[in-house]
């Protein structure tokens, strides 16, 4: 069996994100770039999988500008087999690019399709859903723990729902979209980086996958939360309840 | 930083004694009939090898260091602290920012490793260089010995009272007062927190020179009280050269204004210099300008393993870590590198450690592939310190050696104590700098008196300093001889 990993270059977790002064969207120039944190995870649980002799080989794809390469690149160095990079230069929403791995997963064929829960920049959390429902596959959101059976049959997935989990047990090829307690990620260690070089990673266009690309949502703006007001030291009891009862009209 | 009056009034360092300090100074240089024993030996092995000035130097000291150290007391000259100098304080300052609340004293008076202790009874705040100035003045008129604080981070019992000092602490003094964006002088208080200016100037796209473990807390008055050196001293240098200007004030209570923010400035004696790493003893630091670098876009950290070194003890210490090579090697190495285009430098980084990796210098290594990553990198070295005080006792020696003999010592001391105890050793492998750890379950005579001297006197052997980057403190304020030659001293 084959599995698939969907794995997107976002703007760097621990980076603070600006906001572009036109208000069309996050500044991307000169910021540290790095992997999904919830395609991280997807990409473990499948590299977990196939260390259980439960599938054969990884397949890494990344969707986007040359640079994707590196995040690529950081999918072989943890161990994914190959890579797939399907080169555009514009940003898409998350229907777009469900079509875009709906024909990635026709030419491939996988067993399984792994994504993260959502993107840590759009905080879309739609693509997992519109891929399985393209493919016509089962779906199984939000994992917190997944188990395949001997025979590939079907996965037995954990989903972390409001108060609680959920158990669902899909017939395969399904859809698993990964939540942050799954797993851990791996480091990228030196020998595997090493490895990682010689492993290929294919070019793909979106005319060789036949997408047609249109899209129907506008982003209008996008504006940073308003600044919070910095606090005040009060300095006796008397002060503070005159505070609550006259200004913030509380008590 | 550590007391200013000690070194002004009392050659001797005649003290009368707190009891709980005494009976620890007499633990601390006690020496069990075996050490003399091996210095004995020790001594003619120097002499045959390297009959020099530098070996006779160390020597000398080193017989006579075990007997001076006892006789810290309390120096009678001091006068002691009355309530009409606390009414005085609180006029000057205000009800609020002099301190007696005995839970407050209580943390003032303890250094961060608990291993030191005084018994204060007043702590000042004050809140500008004019309030540390009247202080002082008072305190000199009055004879009443003071201590500088700061975070009370320092590792070596220079930030706490030895006996019943008065706790001058420059918390309150925490404002930046200027950033000028085009040189990247940044001029602030003493009392600024080292992670707080950090966080400044990453707003405007600049960093601090200097970055080390206790960055959450220690000042930047404290930071060049002692000298700190860090982590980023092999990439900017250490304080002495990005220090452009101090203001201080001394024991009497007058302002020097060093405060220049120019990089060259030759009109006669560089007097900062003198109060970069005095560590409070030539007087209080209360404004710093200091020359920060712009910030590079591109940071890349590997975390390499080489054979032969220790467990990775550290890991088992701090919660949520975990060991980012899967081998437990004997060493392990931090490389952070910086510059401008990201890609290059990875591929540059990558190169390198590939091919230390084929020739078989590195055994195992991980390389950040993202902020988060780097940060956990990070906190494994930064937390080494911490992980240590929850093993137990540890005595801590920070050493600077040749670089090729840094690891000797820690290959020596361990044939030295068998299994009584731990010894590990890490820091700065770029400049020298040795963190000798000596972890046990307790602290005992027995255990000390195999380290010390012994420890000075290897350090001394090997023209190292027994102090790199920590300072002296009361723990090393005797030993300096092993390091600085008596002319130099006097």
């Amino acid at each position: 069996m084959k599995i698939l990993v969907a794995v997107k270059r976002v703007v760097d977790y621990a980076v603070k994100i600006r906001v572009k002064p036109d208000k069309t969207g996050v500044d991307t120039q000169n910021v540290k770039m790095s992997m999904n944190p919830f395609c991280e995870i997807a990409l473990e649980e499948s590299l977990r999988i196939k260390e259980a002799g439960l599938a054969k080989e990884v397949v890494a794809v990344s969707i986007g500008p040359s640079q994707c390469v590196d995040t690529l690149r950081t999918g072989l160095a943890m161990g994914a087999d190959r890579g797939i990079h399907v080169q555009s230069d514009s940003s898409f929403l998350p229907l777009t690019i469900a079509k875009i791995l709906k024909s990635v997963a026709d030419v491939e064929n996988p067993g399984l399709v792994f994504l993260g829960k959502q993107a840590i920049d759009d905080d879309c959390n739609q693509t997992g859903q519109m891929v399985a429902a393209l493919l016509g596959w089962p779906q199984a959101t939000f994992a917190s723990k997944v188990v395949l059976d001997k025979d590939k049959k079907f996965a037995t997935v954990d989903r972390e729902v409001d108060g609680g989990l959920e158990t669902l047990c899909v017939d395969l090829p399904a859809v698993i979209t990964t939540d942050l307690r799954l797993n851990q990620p791996r480091y990228a260690t030196l020998p595997n980086i090493m490895k990682a070089k010689s492993k290929p990673i294919k070019k793909m266009t979106l005319e060789d996958l036949k997408v047609e690309v249109k899209s129907d949502i506008e982003i209008v703006e996008v504006t940073e939360p308003p600044k919070r007001k910095s606090g005040v030291i009060v300095s006796s009891v008397d002060e503070l309840i005159d505070k609550l009862k006259n200004e913030a009209h509380v008590i | 930083m550590m007391m200013m009056h000690r070194w002004r009034r009392s050659g001797d360092f005649i003290r009368s004694a707190c009891k709980s300090l005494s009976s620890f100074r007499q633990k601390h240089n006690s020496m069990s009939p075996s050490v003399t024993g091996f210095m004995n030996r020790y001594e003619s092995k120097v002499n045959t090898f390297e009959p020099n000035a530098w070996s006779h130097q160390y020597r000398s000291f080193g017989s006579s260091s075990s007997s001076s150290a006892l006789k810290v007391k309390r120096n009678p000259l001091f006068s002691s602290l009355e309530s009409k100098d606390v009414s005085f304080f609180k006029e000057i300052l205000g009800e609020r920012n002099v301190v007696e609340d005995e839970e407050r004293l209580e943390i003032a008076n303890t250094d961060w490793m608990k291993k030191y202790k005084g018994c204060s009874k007043l702590m000042l705040l004050p809140k500008n260089t004019e309030e540390v100035s009247q202080i002082l003045k008072y305190c000199d008129s009055r004879s009443l010995a003071v201590v500088p604080q700061g975070g009370n981070t320092g590792l070596v019992g220079g930030s706490v009272p030895v006996f019943d000092e008065v706790i001058i602490n420059v918390g309150l003094m925490n404002k930046v007062l200027s950033f000028d964006e085009v040189s990247g002088v940044l001029v602030c208080e003493a009392g600024c927190i080292l992670e707080n200016l950090a966080t400044f100037l990453d707003t405007k796209g600049f960093v601090m020179p200097l970055d080390l473990g206790a960055k959450g807390s220690c000042h930047i008055g404290g930071n060049v009280s002692t000298n700190a050196g860090g982590l980023r001293l092999i990439r900017y240098g250490s304080l002495h050269g990005t220090v452009l200007g101090l203001e201080a004030v001394k024991a009497n209570g007058n302002v020097l204004d060093m405060l220049g923010t120019l990089r060259k400035d030759n009109t006669g004696y560089d007097l900062k210099h003198l109060f970069i790493g005095s560590e409070g003893s030539l007087g209080i630091v209360t404004k710093v300008s200091i020359l920060t670098q712009p910030k590079l876009s591109s940071v890349n950290l590997a975390f390499i393993a080489c054979k032969d070194f220790l467990s990775c003890q550290v890991l088992n210490h701090l919660d949520g870590v975990r060991n980012p090579v899967s081998s437990s090697e004997n060493f392990y190495i931090l490389i952070e590198t910086t510059g401008s285009g990201e890609t290059y430098d990875r591929e540059k980084l990558e190169a390198f450690l590939l091919k230390s990796l084929e020739q078989g210098l590195v055994s195992d290594g991980v390389i950040a592939q993202d902020i988060n990553q780097a940060s956990s990198f990070w906190r494994i070295r930064e937390g080494i310190t911490e992980a240590l005080q929850k093993a137990g006792a540890c005595y801590k020696y920070d050493l600077s050696l040749p670089v090729e003999e840094i690891y000797n010592i820690v290959n020596d001391l361990r044939g030295r104590l068998g299994n009584l105890a731990n010894v590990m050793g890490y820091g700065h492998l770029g400049d020298g700098n040795l963190h000798l750890n000596i972890s046990a379950a307790e602290y005992n005579d027995k255990l000390l008196g195999l380290i010390e001297p012994y420890v000075y006197e290897w350090t001394s052997k090997h023209r190292g300093s027994i102090s790199a980057e920590h300072g002296l403190g009361v723990m090393k304020a005797n030993e300096i001889l092993y390091s600085k030659s008596p002319e130099t001293v006097s």
